[in-house]
């Protein structure tokens, strides 16, 4: 069947990227130094901004490997996300109780809060990944739409079990911290995830310097996975299943590792955004949060990385710029959506990243470039 | 058993409209091989629409649909019809039809792009006023809402199978300033019983029940009625009443009227894609629409029709959902898109594409919620869980069937296995 999607790309494929080894590690480390000094010169509010925009970004990239490199089409990234917010917020709150007897904030640029902050993003994105292979494995007999409508579901599933969980240990009251201290286990045993209400009081490590950090690392590692042999087996079943298969491709090895790695990095953007000083909410797990970030994948351009994140500054950032239109802003982008898939239906960048289009360019425009 | 009953008849009335929304998908399904998402906005709009129409015809014509002009609410079910076809035309014409030959995974994405769009817009149109209560408080907007709302009755509250005890006279007694049955009542078994009586008041004969303690006419075993406060007697003194014993297992006038909708729907939408030079015309798309085009079928025209029958059929359902669940959410509310998430899972594993199937798995799944919930909890109890747990797992065993049905027989119950070709 012909594809719109076809021109992934002989072209790109075969196109050597060396200086794109050391420029992305470059690109980091600029955008790490910027985030250390941007606390001086934005207020509070920008840089909640920024925070939202960089886990956003992390959540596109990951759903960009399911859905943009794999074409299996997820719909319940969110809850990913939400497994790893939630395992993240636990490890941090609860070991922040045992280990400093409060959840409080500890000041300090680097100490034993962050060390838990990390052991908790880790946690919480092997758990995720975990699922991912769970949810991941039906994929070998459900195609396409099925596929989407039993994701869906998975995120349904978490969000309803969230809400079942039963009230946090309060970080306020002595008592209760005496008490949790005492017999921590049992009292994990009861799953203190607080429900309905939403995980509360998680303390806030999450800085943009952290976030961005791990934008950097998402970025570099989708796109190693992009180039890697993986990436191409991605591609390449992507693009079509039989005739990958045909070409010696283990579809259940590839569809599944897609959905790992997908889920593991969503975990770690869902564990930030725990450390991000906001509720952790069931809500996060369901399919609306999974519909933005199919949004921001699908207008970034299936497959490209710089696209996803691109495309995850604008869908924080444009509302805020255009504020008159704040209210209309899920209406626009549903109409950007459609009008996309009906112009231009591979995204912005279709399966390219934003420095492959610029040289292209350049070299076609080249005399005697062209046979 | 009375539990179990009650279920049954629940699981029947639901099941019907989840067939009927199910129908919807696989209609679609069927012809343009993609899953409709914007099939559950096309329901809301519906409700929706409904409402806003229910609104206008009791406030501004002062029109009551339980009362003498019955085909009140048939005109609100055709509008309804009307509206949602007419939508879901658009949006097929125009969002749908440009990409008929593009790979599937832009339609489905297109998809939900609709959907997203019609659900928002929804929230937004909520602010456009066009009925108001006497305060100038807006009862009705345009055409969803963002907040929810209550539908006003399109149906008298009518319980079918409950039995007429006893008829009579209510007596006026002078001493005390009590009113007395004209016969002595005594309740011997646990169930309920009401007092109705018939008064003319503003001119109109009305129905009302009279509540004869304060606790609204549920009386114990062995109560005598004689011996319960009372109404002062020249409020309701030589009124003539009727005592009125509800029934274990109430069979509801709004279920009946649901289930005999949806299945003189399905049986007309049995006659026409079997019987019918159209339905052979669908049924030909279904199967290959390279070939079927061959043949001199007008594809544009036949899948225009199909995705227009599918949105009537789940405007519908749309106007039988308020009827039996009067508060309607604002258009972007979960509770939505999880009702069309279970009746996409119905037609799934029925078998998407199989209209019977859509029909058998739309009870299924209402049987598997409903009973799910009654006996889950029950289940979760006796392991030690708190209560009401069971119940609120409801969505997860609905899910659960759906990827067992798809790991066991992808095809779903009915359907045809299909060949996968290079």
């Amino acid at each position: 069947m012909p594809s719109a999607l076809d021109a992934t790309t002989n072209a790109q494929l075969r196109r050597p990227n060396l200086p794109l080894i050391t420029l992305p590690w470059l690109a980091c480390a600029l955008l790490g130094l910027a985030m250390l000094m941007l606390g001086r010169f934005l207020g509070s509010y920008q840089e909640t901004l920024m925070q939202q925009v960089g886990i956003f970004a992390i959540a596109a990239v990951s759903l960009n490997i399911v859905n943009g490199l794999a074409g299996q089409f997820s719909m319940g990234h969110a809850g990913f996300m939400a497994v790893g917010a939630y395992v993240a917020a636990a490890t941090t709150y609860y070991g922040s109780l045992l280990h400093f007897n409060t959840a409080e904030l500890q000041p300090g640029l680097f100490n034993f809060g962050h060390v838990l902050m990390l052991i908790g993003l880790l946690a919480g994105a092997l758990v995720a990944a975990a699922l991912g292979y769970l949810v991941g494995l039906p994929s070998l007999r459900l195609r396409g739409d099925y596929l989407a409508i039993v994701t869906l579901g998975f995120g349904e599933i978490v969000r309803v079990l969230l809400q079942q969980t039963s009230p946090q240990v309060n970080g306020k009251d002595p008592a209760e911290i005496a008490a949790f201290t005492d017999a921590p286990l049992r009292t994990l045993a009861r799953i203190p995830l607080n429900g309905a209400l939403g995980f509360e009081g998680v303390p806030a490590y999450a800085t943009n310097l952290w976030i961005w950090t791990f934008v950097g690392i998402t970025c570099l590692a989708a796109y190693r996975i992009k180039e890697s042999s993986s990436g191409r087996a991605f591609l390449s079943i992507r693009e079509d299943e039989i005739a990958a298969r045909a070409m010696g491709i283990n579809l259940t090895k590839y569809k599944v590792r897609a959905f790992v790695l997908a889920a593991f990095f969503a975990g770690i953007a869902g564990g930030l955004l725990a450390h991000a000083g906001v509720t952790t909410s069931p809500i996060d797990a369901g399919f609306q949060r999974s519909f933005e970030i199919i949004i921001v994948v699908v207008l970034g351009g299936l497959g490209s990385i710089s696209g996803a994140v691109l495309a995850a500054i604008v869908f924080v950032l444009l509302p805020q710029v255009l504020h008159p239109i704040k209210d209309y802003r899920l209406v626009i982008f549903a109409l950007l959506l459609i009008s996309m898939m009906l112009l231009r239906p591979k995204g912005l960048f279709g399966v390219r990243e934003i420095w492959n289009i610029l040289p292209r360019r350049a070299a076609h425009t080249k005399p005697g470039a062209t046979p | 058993m009375t539990e179990l009953l009650q279920t049954l008849t629940t699981t029947i009335a639901v099941g019907s409209l989840y067939a009927l929304l199910a129908l919807g998908y696989t209609l679609v399904y069927g012809v343009l091989k993609f899953i409709n998402f914007a099939h559950s906005d096309i329901f809301v709009l519906g409700a929706w629409t409904t409402f806003t129409a229910a609104n206008v015809l009791t406030d501004r014509l002062g029109i009551n649909p339980t009362q003498s002009p019955w085909w009140g609410a048939v005109l609100i079910l055709l509008l309804t019809i009307a509206v949602c076809a007419t939508v879901g035309y658009l949006i097929e014409r125009f969002a749908y039809r440009p990409l008929r030959k593009a790979p599937r995974l832009n339609v489905l994405i297109t998809a939900i792009g609709v959907s997203l769009l019609l659900q928002n817009l929804g929230q937004l149109n909520g602010r456009v006023t066009v009925a108001t209560d006497k305060d100038g408080r807006p009862t009705a907007t345009l055409p969803f809402g963002s907040t929810p709302r209550s539908m006003p009755p399109l149906l008298p509250d009518l319980v079918l199978n409950e039995t007429v005890l006893s008829q009579g006279t209510l007596a006026g007694g002078t001493q005390r300033g009590l009113v007395k049955l004209d016969q002595p009542l005594t309740m011997l078994d646990g169930r309920t019983y009401r007092i109705e009586f018939t008064r003319t008041a503003d001119g109109q004969p009305r129905r009302e029940v009279l509540a004869l303690t304060a606790t609204a006419g549920t009386f114990p075993p062995g109560t005598d009625l004689a011996t319960q406060p009372r109404r002062s007697p020249a409020e309701v003194d030589g009124l003539p009443y009727s005592l009125i014993r509800s029934p274990r297992v109430p069979i509801m006038l709004v279920d009946v009227v649901i289930v005999a909708v949806a299945i003189t729907l399905m049986l007309g939408l049995e006659f026409l894609v079997f019987r019918t030079r159209l339905g052979r015309a669908m049924r030909a798309l279904s199967f290959n629409i390279e070939n079927a085009a061959l043949m001199g079928i007008n594809v544009n025209a036949v899948i225009s029709f199909t995705f227009v029958l599918g949105t009537a059929l789940a405007a519908a359902a749309a106007f039988l959902y308020p009827l039996k669940y009067p508060g309607l959410n604002q258009p972007a509310h979960q509770i939505w898109v999880l009702l069309g998430l279970k009746a996409f899972i119905a037609a799934v594993v029925g078998g998407i594409g199989n209209i019977r199937g859509a029909v058998l798995g739309g009870f299924l799944i209402a049987g598997i919620e409903f009973f799910g919930t009654l006996y889950g909890d029950k289940l979760f109890i006796s392991l030690g869980a708190r209560p009401g747990l069971g119940t609120s797992l409801a969505d997860v065993y609905v899910f659960s069937i759906l990827i067992l049905v798809l790991l066991v027989k992808p095809n779903g119950l009915l359907g045809s296995p299909v060949k996968e070709k290079v």
